[in-house]
């Protein structure tokens, strides 16, 4: 095993990825000479060269509608959008084509697309660059969404899904980029289609993904000094989602709480609800609770932002919570 | 551009006038400066564009600009906001992310807010405040409003496709905008000939039947000429797009490795620093002696200081209003 951080890791895997394949290109913006907006392609031009590694303008449907048009012939494109906030512009692109195409035609076609793009809040930004519209792409059929939340993940996730035939949409949570661990081998069992267990625990199921895993963590460590043993369920695939997993915890620990850093409404965190609802129904002895982004657009002063996303304490406070509820 | 031509008064007019141009530069610098010192003091946070290099813009812009005139504005809009007289104060504590900041610590640096002042905000989605300027100015035009929306945008914008629609509708419904890009050769990382397939952007407007013209945007009273011709042409009710040819001379926010130019790059254009080009200008008319420059710099030291005052006195907004202003209240 190896330190890396998780900027290391998606670079690693974009210099892998093009190493591979000498049909995979790199195209977004300032992906190039800028290194990218995260650091996470410096180096890549000078070794790949500009025919690969392409500098795109701000023209995110064009560039986006680009990587679409690439895979339908016979190139493997990885498109970067610098944040999801900015991928909205593109969004007819990747729902309207990307993810029909296939259906559309009659199955005469594939669109082997892989989409990375940062999400989330924390860094000051405020509502224009800090949401999380993860849940937007998950809802949408023709997609695949994946959610990367350890530095393992980040390292290997890329290439299983350029392996993929279809779409596949990459998030990656910006407060995560600077963050250090362990990287492991690529693991036997490696793919994207299960959820892990990123900590076992027999009284709660804490139910998350990306950005909100370190916060899940915390509260379990803090749960764990209380005497509460927290199992930490990181999706890692948004869509689809490895609800087998979920529904397995959850029969083991009969309580769980979703942490999301979407908006309550209409979110994954409902969405996973709603299947612990339909698919283990009689294995719970309290309601489910969802610690979700306060119902506001991310404000940008520091303390208001603190206290508008899913935060150690709430999840804490919220096991107790449902720990303390009796039938 | 056919635009009725008269005598306005322009930056050199009178020694006044002159020195109130830069004064108005010196005083986005140095509140800028002094930004950059808060932020590596944490006082400030997030993305931090400076607009250090482009001022002789917003300055030489603002006098054409009425006060019942609109502006849109962009993430690197400290220069545009405080030319425009939003007071330096709010402006300070809106980046401190104070209640008496002037978009209530919501926004911050990206997105200063003035409505009383017509000043439509810092938009951080590239491109994102160019429709806004269009409906700004259909809706004074179907009121009747004899006045003008301007629209600040970076050269980076003009690859969107909300650029282009815009200049469009702009042009076929014949609404009072001027379009004001501010082309630094830049966006982010990517040079200009890198994104535009047509790098003399003003040409683009041809496309839409929409007049245009350039204009050397470090020399604050170019600026101004262009500026007061382009405006009048658009009260006559038609839009145009004005380019002005500036430079950024700090990173594309507080921090970036630069690797995309060139220091040489940086230092030939910091020798047209729109400050120095206008301070030896009027040092050549004898308008600038050393303590001219003194009194305005102190006078503008009073301003940023009282700024930074004002806004580390301000209150923090309660966690408890957290959800305020996410829908307007019903009027009783
Ligand atoms: C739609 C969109 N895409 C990408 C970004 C990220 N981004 C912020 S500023 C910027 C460069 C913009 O350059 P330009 O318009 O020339 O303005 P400048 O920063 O030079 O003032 C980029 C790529 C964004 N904010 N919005």
């Amino acid at each position: 095993m190896t330190k890396s951080t998780y900027r290391e890791a998606i670079r690693a895997a974009l210099h892998e990825a093009l190493a591979n394949n000498p049909r995979t290109i790199l195209l977004g913006e300032d992906v190039g000479r800028y290194g990218g907006a995260f650091a996470c392609s410096r180096g890549l031009l000078e070794e790949f060269g500009p025919e690969r590694i392409r500098d795109t303008p701000l023209s995110e449907s064009a560039f986006v509608g680009a990587g679409i048009g690439a895979a339908l012939n016979g190139l493997r494109p990885i498109v970067e959008v610098m944040t999801v906030n900015f991928s909205l512009l593109a969004l007819d692109q990747i729902v309207n084509n990307a993810a029909t195409l296939r259906h559309m035609s009659g199955g005469q076609v594939s669109v082997p697309l892989v989409i990375r793009m940062a999400t989330g809040a924390g860094r000051r930004l405020a509502a224009q660059h800090s949401h999380s519209w993860e849940v937007w792409y998950a809802h949408v059929p023709g997609l695949r969404v994946l959610a990367p939340a350890t530095i393992t993940d980040a390292r290997y996730m890329l290439g299983a899904a350029l392996r993929e035939l279809d779409p596949v949409v990459i998030f990656e949570h910006a407060m995560l980029y600077p963050s250090e661990g362990e990287l492991d081998k690529l693991p036997e069992d490696f793919n994207i289609d299960r959820a892990a267990v990123r900590r076992p625990g027999r009284d709660i199921s804490l139910i998350t993904y990306g950005g909100s895993l370190p916060k899940a963590l915390a509260a379990a460590a803090e749960l764990a000094s209380a005497g509460i043993e927290a199992e930490v369920i990181d999706l890692r695939s948004l869509r689809p989602l490895d609800m087998p997993t979920v529904l397995a915890s959850v029969a083991r620990t009969h309580r769980a709480v979703i942490v999301d850093e979407g908006w309550r409404t209409c979110s994954l965190a409902a969405e996973i609800s709603a299947g612990i609802m339909e698919g283990a129904f009689y294995d719970l002895d309290a309601p489910v609770a969802r610690i979700c982004s306060a119902e506001v657009p991310i404000p940008y002063a520091g303390h208001l932002e603190d206290a508008a996303l899913p935060q150690p304490a709430r999840i804490v406070a919220a096991v107790q919570e449902v720990l303390a509820h009796h039938e | 551009m056919k635009a009725p031509t008269r005598n306005r008064p322009v930056s050199l007019a009178d020694r006044q006038t002159a020195l109130d141009r830069l004064e108005a530069m010196l005083l986005i610098r140095r509140f800028e400066e002094k930004c950059a010192e808060l932020y590596s003091g944490g006082k400030i946070w997030g993305f931090l564009h400076l607009y250090i290099g482009e001022e002789a813009v917003a300055v030489g812009a603002m006098p054409a600009i009425r006060p019942e005139d609109a502006i849109v504005s962009t993430y690197r809009e400290h220069g545009h906001a405080l030319a425009r007289g939003v007071p330096a104060g709010a402006i300070m504590a809106e980046m401190f992310g104070k209640a008496n900041g002037c978009s209530r610590g919501r926004g911050g640096s990206m997105h200063l807010f003035d409505v009383s002042r017509r000043f439509y905000g810092g938009n951080a989605i590239v491109g994102g405040g160019l429709p806004l300027a269009v409906g700004l100015a259909l809706a004074d035009k179907l009121q009747q409003r004899p006045v003008v929306t301007v629209c600040l945008f970076g050269d980076g914008a003009v690859a969107e496709g909300e650029f282009h629609e815009s200049l469009n509708l702009a042009a076929l419904w014949q609404l009072p905008v001027l379009f004001l890009c501010e082309n630094n050769l830049y966006a982010m990382g990517t040079a200009l000939d890198r994104h535009q397939s047509q790098a003399k952007l003003h040409l683009k407007a041809d496309g839409y039947g929409m007049e245009a013209t350039a204009v050397d945007g470090m020399d604050v009273a170019a600026v101004e000429e262009e500026m007061g011709r382009a405006m009048d042409y658009v009260r006559t009710g038609k839009p145009l797009l004005l380019v002005a040819q500036t430079y950024r001379f700090r990173a594309h926010s507080m921090y970036d490795a630069e690797l995309y130019r060139s220091k040489e790059e940086v230092e030939a254009w910091k020798k047209r620093d729109p400050i120095l080009l206008w301070q030896a200008r009027l040092r050549k008319l004898d308008w600038l002696r050393d303590e001219d420059l003194q009194a305005l710099e102190a006078r503008v030291a009073i301003q940023v200081q009282e700024a930074v005052e004002f806004a580390a006195a301000g209150a923090w907004e309660p966690v408890e209003q957290l959800l305020r202003d996410v829908t307007t209240p019903v009027q009783l």
